[in-house]
């Protein structure tokens, strides 16, 4: 097969969007899960991703790294645009895509090895080159974690904390510089306290990446992000983009209605 | 909260390749997968190419090309113009008098008194001890095929008296003729019929005290250890070679309870046999063998009725074994058979035990009842894979046939009834 | 239609005597046939147990027999390694590498093709090429073996001998009789190990793909060692069933024990050992018919002790994952 060639010998077009959706329409067979989303993620900001249960947060989120191509029968329509190039063209190879659109799931998924594996298999896998401790210890410390685990670095993973336990998935998407992070509700698994260990992470994070997450709470949405999508499911059961905006803009002075009724509790 | 990150920035371990280092890095893990991926696909392949393999061996063996001469020609045989094919038995008889050796003649007396046997018995014999058609050679099929000049000529060489015919050594005649010491003349009969019997027997004991034991433990067991020590018990048992069972069949059954398996208690002893290597321990061996799977089996089928049947019956007044009588044996019991139907098919094809427990090396007489000497079809190929002569070969071939035949129709009826089963619960 | 109310006690709501005075029953019934069901559906599961204390009873009692008997001690038993009853010579080993040469090559054919297959299945193929291999694994496992053993002698014994040539390989050796019972074990291989590779979680799958690995890279680097246990435990019952396996060593791979570790050499196994013996004229009580039984014996203790080990591995890595 022919490799592709790298993304990153493409020309960054545009300086300040990171990612930007454009028409894209997400197909589970012959259900369309979202419809027609036009959206725009500005560089080293937070975009939250809020909604009622159904809306298809998680889609438009998965399909931003194409891990969508994993479920069968997945098919899109319109373009994610990355670095100048959209990601679902024929030639790009998705293996690539998601070494530097990096994911973080719902439910704390480290592997079943020690905590330094589970830093260092992603960025050895990559070819990383140089001090994989020093570069381990760095994962750890920017997702907030290194002290808490740099005397136990070669216990199993599965010995951690549920809130443990996501920083470390963090710091194990970090390890292979990413440029995006998307973040699938990762703190819904987890206790209070743990939240916001996480919502202040995202906002650190932000200074080096830029991290879309989707979350059902709207009060971590209105606390940790800069810009805000809502999404609402349509008649047809496809989800639709209704209002996107500043965090701030959105939920003082929300431009649609339907957005207002969200905000204000009237539904979902 | 910015403050606390400046201290990292600008201070890279190490880096990950981008550009032409990308590239390197990337070609060398997708040909490392290719590599892989081509192991796999080569592990299939041998699974594949395996079982071909076999079925062609099979196949090659059991068809060919053959070189025939009769010693007596049957139409010399012929008495008063009448030809040998419509001779009454009294003439076959003298005809089995005067030519065939006394000392032979005595020794199928003592198998079963001439006079009593059939007119295609007695026929069958005078082919067989007088005309004596004898097969010279055989060659398996793709020789036949490919290479017939090779063969004709080494016939005309080697054998000029004899023809050169294709011959099927898979024949109706081979399911229906008995065991013969001349391989072109040999049949499946007594091992078919003993295959057969034995699996009655198994079936018959097996069965019932194979579920009744799966009702108890999924019904009525409660959680105590004597439970779990029966249920690991089970699996334990499940796990033991077959030939432990062969074994423990000898010991127990053939010699231990030899007036039981023997027929004395019955007053029905097998004259020719006068001990406990019968069709019913051996049928009783196999039931053991399978009675572990077949518990296992009826119990995942038991367990995967849904609780709300019975809660329903419960709640109606019923008791408990008419709750297991009406509701849940009825749901189970597609997959309960088609449980035992595997485990049946799996008995058939057992040889091991069998041997141990003293299968017949030669009878040629059919088995009347479960207490006479037995052979069976795996058996009656292992023997005749053991017999060096080639012509052994084709008829052992021809004979796998039969039992493959056997085999996998009963495993299509249990995946029959498997496919029936599911498609009941899905709608 | 006027109804009138009972309560309880049988008198009418509205004071009018009703016809039932007597009080509802509700004591237990002797249920007597539920009774003799339940003892009868509790004997059929006594015969396992019977079954098990049979073996048992059957192999210790011979063995001690066979033990007894002048000229075998233990010791020499287990020691020697040279069985030659004619001079009342006992020593097992040459039975035992005989297994052990037949079982190491059907394990170093039927474990990595056995695991490939599985690999394949879990993380490759697709819905028609599943529909394809299922039915052929089925078929491989369940042909009896008998009918392996015929396919040893008549194909591979000659192949062998055709591609490294007549003076190496004998006609009765154990190689072609390893090679057949790889394959014979192969499916038993392949699906525990599928299953042990379906039971790890899709989540572990996505974390390494959104990692940027490739699908080899997850399979090979995430996926099975997270299921080793698993197949572990496959392994395990792999070598079991070879070890117990009879007919086709017992057509292919030679009569007569011979200790030697040449797999192109004729050699008997333990298995083989007690068909032959018992399959040929047998006195009750020679020294000929309990020597079955102590090879019985340490054949049941090796499986057994193999099972077991095996059953309490696949235990705990389903707790693992559930």
């Amino acid at each position: 097969m022919t490799i592709p060639a790298p993304l990153s010998a493409q020309p960054a077009l545009d300086r300040t969007r990171a990612i930007e959706a454009r028409g894209l329409d997400v197909y589970y067979g012959a259900f369309r899960a979202i419809k027609g989303i036009d959206l725009e993620v500005t560089r080293n900001r937070v975009t939250a991703l809020i909604g009622p249960s159904g809306c298809g947060k998680s889609t438009l989120l998965r399909a931003l790294n194409r891990m969508n191509d994993l479920i069968p029968g997945s098919r899109v329509q319109g373009q994610v645009l990355f670095r100048g190039q959209n990601i679902y063209d024929a030639s790009v190879d998705p293996v690539q895509v998601r070494r530097r659109i990096g994911m973080v799931f719902q439910k704390p998924n480290p592997f079943p090895k020690s905590i330094y594996e589970n830093v260092a298999w992603g960025a050895r896998l990559n070819g990383f080159r140089g001090d994989m401790d020093g570069h381990v210890e760095r994962a750890l410390r920017q997702a907030a974690l290194w002290d808490e685990v740099k005397d136990k670095l070669a216990e199993s993973a599965m010995a951690l904390s549920g809130g443990q336990q996501q920083r470390l998935c963090i710091a194990r998407a970090i390890a292979v510089k990413p440029e995006i992070i998307l973040m699938d509700e990762p703190a819904s698994a987890l206790d209070p306290i743990a939240t916001l260990r996480i919502e202040d992470l995202m906002r650190a994070l932000a200074m080096d990446y830029t991290i879309v997450v989707v979350t059902h709470n709207m009060q971590q949405a209105a606390r940790a992000s800069d810009d805000t999508a809502f999404l609402l499911m349509g008649e047809d059961r496809a989800g639709i983009l209704v209002e996107f905006g500043s965090t701030r803009q959105l939920f003082t002075n929300p431009k649609d209605k339907r957005t207002e009724d969200y905000i204000t509790g009237r539904f979902g | 909260m910015s403050a606390r990150w400046e201290v990292l920035s600008g201070d890279e371990a190490g880096t990950l390749p981008e550009g032409e280092g990308l590239r390197l890095n990337l070609a060398r893990r997708y040909r490392v997968a290719s590599l892989w991926r081509a192991f796999f696909v080569a592990a299939v392949l041998v699974a594949i190419v395996s079982l071909t393999a076999l079925l062609y061996n099979v196949i090659d063996q059991a068809f060919g090309l053959v070189a025939v001469q009769n010693t007596v020609e049957p139409a010399s045989l012929a008495v008063g113009g009448v030809p040998l094919a419509e001779q009454t038995s009294e003439q076959l008889l003298t005809l089995l008098q005067q030519r065939v050796p006394s000392a032979v003649l005595r020794r199928m007396e003592s198998e079963q008194p001439l006079a009593q046997r059939s007119r295609e018995d007695l026929n069958a014999l005078v082919l067989e001890r007088v005309v004596q058609l004898r097969v010279l050679k055989s060659w398996p099929l793709h020789l036949s095929l490919l290479d017939r000049e090779a063969i004709e000529a080494q016939v005309g060489e080697q054998y000029p008296q004899a023809r050169l015919v294709f011959r099927s050594w898979l024949t109706p005649e081979f399911l229906t003729r008995s065991q013969s010491s001349t391989p072109a003349l040999a049949g499946v009969r007594t091992a078919l019929l003993g295959s057969l019997w034995t699996i009655a027997i198994t079936l018959l004991v097996a069965f019932p005290l194979g579920v009744g034991a799966a009702i108890y433990l999924e019904e009525y067991a409660r959680d105590s250890w004597i439970n779990r020590a029966l249920q690991t018990n089970i699996s334990n048992l499940a796990g033991v070679p077959s030939i432990i069972y062969g074994i423990l069949g000898l010991a127990m059954l053939v010699r231990g309870l030899e007036p039981l398996t023997s027929g004395a208690w019955f007053g029905a002893v097998d004259p020719t046999t006068a001990n406990g290597r019968t069709i019913l321990s051996a049928g009783l061996t196999l039931a053991l063998l399978v009675l572990p799977v077949v518990i296992i089996n009826a119990q995942e089928a038991i367990r995967a009725v849904p609780r709300s049947l019975r809660l329903a019956s419960y709640a109606l007044g019923a008791t408990q074994w008419q709750t297991i009588w009406h509701h849940v044996l009825p749901s189970a019991l597609p997959g309960i058979l088609t449980g035992s139907v595997m485990a049946m098919s799996r008995a058939i094809g057992e040889t091991a035990p069998l041997v141990v427990v003293g299968a017949s090396t030669f009878i040629a007489v059919d088995p009347s009842g479960p207490f006479s000497k037995f052979t069976t079809l795996p058996i009656q190929i292992y023997q005749w894979t053991s017999r060096p002569q080639d012509q052994f070969r084709n008829i052992a071939a021809a004979a796998i046939l039969v039992l493959l035949a056997l085999f996998l129709t009963l495993n299509a009826s249990a995946v029959l009834l498997r496919n029936r089963y599911s498609r009941r619960y899905v709608s | 239609m006027h109804v009138v109310r009972e309560d309880s006690s049988g008198q009418a709501a509205d004071g009018s005597a009703t016809k039932a005075e007597s009080p509802l029953d509700l004591r237990r019934r002797p249920r007597v046939g539920e009774r003799i069901i339940q003892g009868l559906l509790l004997l059929c599961g006594l015969v396992s147990i019977v079954t098990t204390l049979g073996i048992v009873y059957v192999l210790g009692k011979e063995s001690l027999l066979f033990f007894g008997s002048r000229g075998v001690t233990l010791a020499k038993f287990l020691g020697s390694t040279r069985w030659q009853p004619v001079i009342g010579e006992f020593g097992i080993w040459p039975l035992v590498s005989a297994t052990l040469s037949t079982t190491t090559i059907a394990l170093l054919v039927a474990l990595p093709l056995g695991l490939g297959v599985a690999v394949y299945l879990s993380e490759y193929a697709s819905p028609r090429m599943r529909s394809v291999l299922k039915p052929v694994l089925e078929v491989l496992a369940g042909v009896p073996t008998v009918v392996y053993g015929y396919f040893a002698l008549t194909f591979v014994t000659p192949l062998l001998r055709s591609i490294l040539g007549r003076n190496l390989v004998e006609i009765y050796n154990t190689a072609s009789a390893g090679l057949v019972m790889g394959i014979l074990i192969l499916p038993l291989v392949s699906s525990m190990s599928e299953d042990a590779l379906s039971a790890v979680p899709r989540s572990l799958r996505e974390a390494s793909y959104a990692l940027g690995a490739t699908r080899l890279e997850t399979a090979i680097q995430v996926v099975v060692p997270a299921a080793l246990s698993g197949i572990a435990a496959a392994f395990i019952l792999a070598v079991s069933r070879a070890v117990g396996e009879t007919m086709i060593v017992s057509i292919a791979a030679g009569a007569g024990p011979a200790f030697t570790l040449n797999p192109f050499r004729a050699a008997e196994t333990m298995t083989g050992h007690i068909v032959r013996i018992s399959g040929g004229d047998l006195s009750y009580d020679s020294i000929d018919y309990n020597s079955i039984f102590a090879i019985g014996l340490v054949l049941f203790a090796i499986t057994l002790t193999l099972n077991a080990i095996s059953r309490r591995v696949v235990q705990r890595f389903r707790e693992v994952y559930e």
